[in-house]
């Protein structure tokens, strides 16, 4: 009876399945943008260690530095990184007193002694503060788009790292035939939707002034706020391998020693007749 | 309850006798998992997964409620709170990426259990209860699973939440009802989160308690094992400790080992980046899809694209899903062959493979967007699925011829390492 009754209902479900298959549908428009849609570059980082694999590795300090200034001269005109703390920038090889003189160059919301909404400079302890109060304000000042915060940026992108390095390298002019683009709208192959609002940032080579000689190119500019922003959207990553490296290393020897001590309490059921 | 040739627990001590006349719990323990209870000796490496799937759920257990001490199940700060234990909570990376790559090995090694069962027939008498408690614990998991992912208050989170409980609204008359009351409004809110995040907290120890009924519904009749056949006689057996727990500690070292792995050098790679940007009721992602244990239901969910019936697609698409899952607690009654191992059954064996083929392909579809050829492609396979236990299996299962059996499982035991180690064949085939 239950197989009569499984067999009924099997066929309705493997008919109605097929059904679907062969019914013809309407062929689906061509994407133009997910032709068009090119993934990441590849590039080594420091903090992906030997091979790229990610295994080992710690993030290269004077990149994240380079990469930080970049964010401040460039970046930071509309992007917020709202998740990180003046205090996290310790990670980044600044002493206690450059970070009291960085945070002391933004302003944070406050309240003064009479209870009124004020401003003060911003302390260790504080987070880099919005530069917009809200979106609606963002979408005004930036002709109607709305700039991501970046704290998560590496992480909220698939192959985030390598993403933001090709956002950021790969405009281009030469938009193809056949694809609109508004004039208020930028062409990068890069982007999911192909056309981005933001222009591009980084325009030309000795835009920011290295102090440590490192060549003064878009294309490093581009790696080094890229490195950047996987430190801010994964702060504990060198603790985090240095760990794994730790904690694998001791289940190998308590495998292999609960390995040899299975193969004792085995001996008797598995040796030969 | 077990063989009568199971060692008898005997304290050893004043206080291990004081004690056992009082609250024999440690007779108890060396009843479930220790010397008394006498074990197959042939299992293979494949009835680890069961012991590990425990594992697995107290890792959940305990990194959840550490991550609970730290999280608010609030829609304004739910997501920062998470990012806070990211970066302020000592050692909350730690905690919360084996949360969330726990999440993905628990159904991971839990799937490997389920078909292990399936090859070698353990849902076949006498242990039909084990395989529908299981079942039920499969259930209550994905439900755990799918609440828990809606708390990071990402935007998958919230499209998940959307879409998942959008499937009740598919039921005729009340089912747009059934999902406000589910969500606790008309959309994903505040509301929807403190109920996700109660029962999150909940479920767990609801499977606990499951479990507990499916280890005890297993102690009845003791392990199945890779001949199927009965435990016939003392020599078929070793007591599950020292020899099982010996073994199982093997298997445990290498899950965690791999475990690591994912936790500490690429703890992101089987979620969506997605889920790193904040909820946004106003911006719909382009691709909304489950985490990757949910691919192959999800696949069946979409299959569906034509009335059929007067019942609209949707609808069929929802029935569909849900029967995916339940037609097998029918799987006893649907394969009646008398051999449960697959070892013994050429064809079904064979089955066996193309169904397993089957369901990775049905994941791989339901991973993709719902577009040409993956749309066509999962229909096929969903035909195929429910064909494969509805229509084939019950046919085979009466069909099939099936080979000789070993006389017990000492003698297939010897078998394979009686003659110097040699791999002398398990069974002659019947002609």
């Amino acid at each position: 009876m239950i197989r009569l009754g499984a067999l009924a209902v099997g066929l309705l479900f493997v008919l109605n399945a097929l059904w679907g298959a062969v019914v013809p549908r309407e062929e689906a428009t061509p994407d133009m943008a997910k032709q068009l849609h090119k993934h990441p570059k590849h590039v080594e980082w420091a903090h992906n260690g030997p091979g790229n694999l990610g295994i080992f590795g710690t993030f290269d300090r004077g990149q994240l530095q380079r990469g930080f200034q970049v964010y401040k001269e460039v970046c930071s005109a509309c992007h917020s990184i709202n998740r990180v703390a003046f205090r996290d920038l310790a990670d980044l090889g600044f002493s206690e007193a450059q970070i009291k003189a960085i945070a002391a160059e933004y302003e944070v919301a406050a309240i003064d002694a009479n209870g009124e909404p004020t401003t003060r400079k911003a302390t260790p302890a504080d987070k880099f503060p919005l530069v917009y109060a809200n979106e609606a304000a963002a979408r005004a000042a930036q002709n109607g788009a709305n700039p991501p915060d970046l704290s998560l940026m590496t992480k909220a992108r698939p192959d985030g790292t390598n993403y933001v390095y090709s956002l950021l390298t790969g405009y281009s002019d030469d938009v193809p035939q056949g694809w609109a683009k508004p004039d208020t709208l930028y062409y990068n192959p890069y982007f999911h939707s192909i056309n981005i609002a933001m222009p591009p940032p980084l325009a030309a080579d000795g835009q920011v002034t290295y102090a440590d000689g490192s060549p003064a190119t878009v294309d490093q500019y581009a790696k080094d706020v890229s490195a950047f922003l996987t430190w801010t959207a994964e702060p504990k990553l060198e603790n985090r391998k240095e760990t794994g490296v730790a904690a694998i290393l001791f289940l190998i020897i308590m495998t292999g020693l609960g390995y040899l001590s299975y193969r004792k309490v085995w001996a008797d059921i598995k040796k030969p007749a | 309850m077990s063989f009568p040739w199971a060692k008898e627990y005997k304290p050893t001590s004043a206080v291990g006798q004081w004690m056992d006349e009082r609250l024999p719990l440690p007779r108890f323990i060396f009843n479930a998992l220790g010397p008394g209870y006498p074990t197959p000796k042939n299992l293979n490496a494949f009835y680890n997964f069961g012991v590990l799937a425990g594992v697995a759920l107290v890792i959940q257990i305990i990194t959840g409620v550490v991550l609970a001490m730290h999280y608010a199940p609030n829609v304004a700060i739910a997501f920062d709170s998470v990012e806070h234990i990211m970066r302020d909570v000592n050692g909350g990376w730690m905690i919360r990426y084996m949360h969330a790559v726990g999440a993905s090995f628990f159904f991971g090694v839990v799937y490997i259990h389920i078909f292990r069962g399936l090859y070698y027939g353990s849902y076949k008498p006498p242990r039909e209860m084990i395989w529908m408690l299981g079942l039920v614990i499969f259930l209550l998991m994905m439900a755990t699973a799918f609440m828990g992912y809606v708390l990071v208050w990402g935007q998958m989170s919230f499209w998940g939440a959307q879409v998942i409980t959008g499937l009740f609204s598919a039921l005729p008359v009340v089912g747009t009802s059934i999902q406000t009351w589910l969500l606790g409004g008309f959309s994903p809110d505040n509301a929807t989160l403190n109920r996700f995040f109660s029962l999150h907290y909940l479920l767990p120890f609801v499977i606990f308690g499951v479990i507990v009924l499916h280890v005890w519904a297993l102690h009845i009749p003791g392990s199945n094992n890779p001949t199927g056949i009965d435990v016939k006689s003392e020599a078929d057996t070793v007591p599950f400790h020292p020899y099982y727990t010996a073994k199982d500690f093997v298997g445990l070292g290498i899950y965690l080992i791999v475990f690591s792995a994912f936790v500490f050098f690429m703890p992101n790679s089987l979620g969506e980046p997605d889920n790193y940007i904040p909820a946004n009721p106003l911006s719909t992602p382009a691709h909304i899809v489950p985490e990757w244990y949910f691919w192959p239901f999800y696949a069946i969910l979409r299959a569906f694209t034509t009335d059929f019936l007067g019942v609209p697609a949707k609808l069929w698409g929802v029935i569909a899903m849900f029967a995916s899952i339940l037609l097998l607690f029918l799987l006893p009654w649907l394969d009646t062959s008398p051999v449960r191992s697959n070892n013994y059954r050429p064809l079904s064996r064979i089955l066996f493979w193309v169904f397993v083929v089957v369901a990775l392909l049905l994941g791989v579809c339901g991973g993709k967007p719902a577009e040409e050829p993956w749309v066509r492609l999962s229909q096929v396979l969903t035909a195929y699925y429910f064909a494969h236990f509805l229509i084939i299996l019950p046919i085979v299962s009466k069909l099939e011829k099936t080979k000789a059996l070993p006389g017990s499982i000492s003698e297939a035991v010897l078998a394979k390492y009686g003659k110097g180690g040699g791999a002398a064949p398990v069974a002659q085939p019947a002609e």
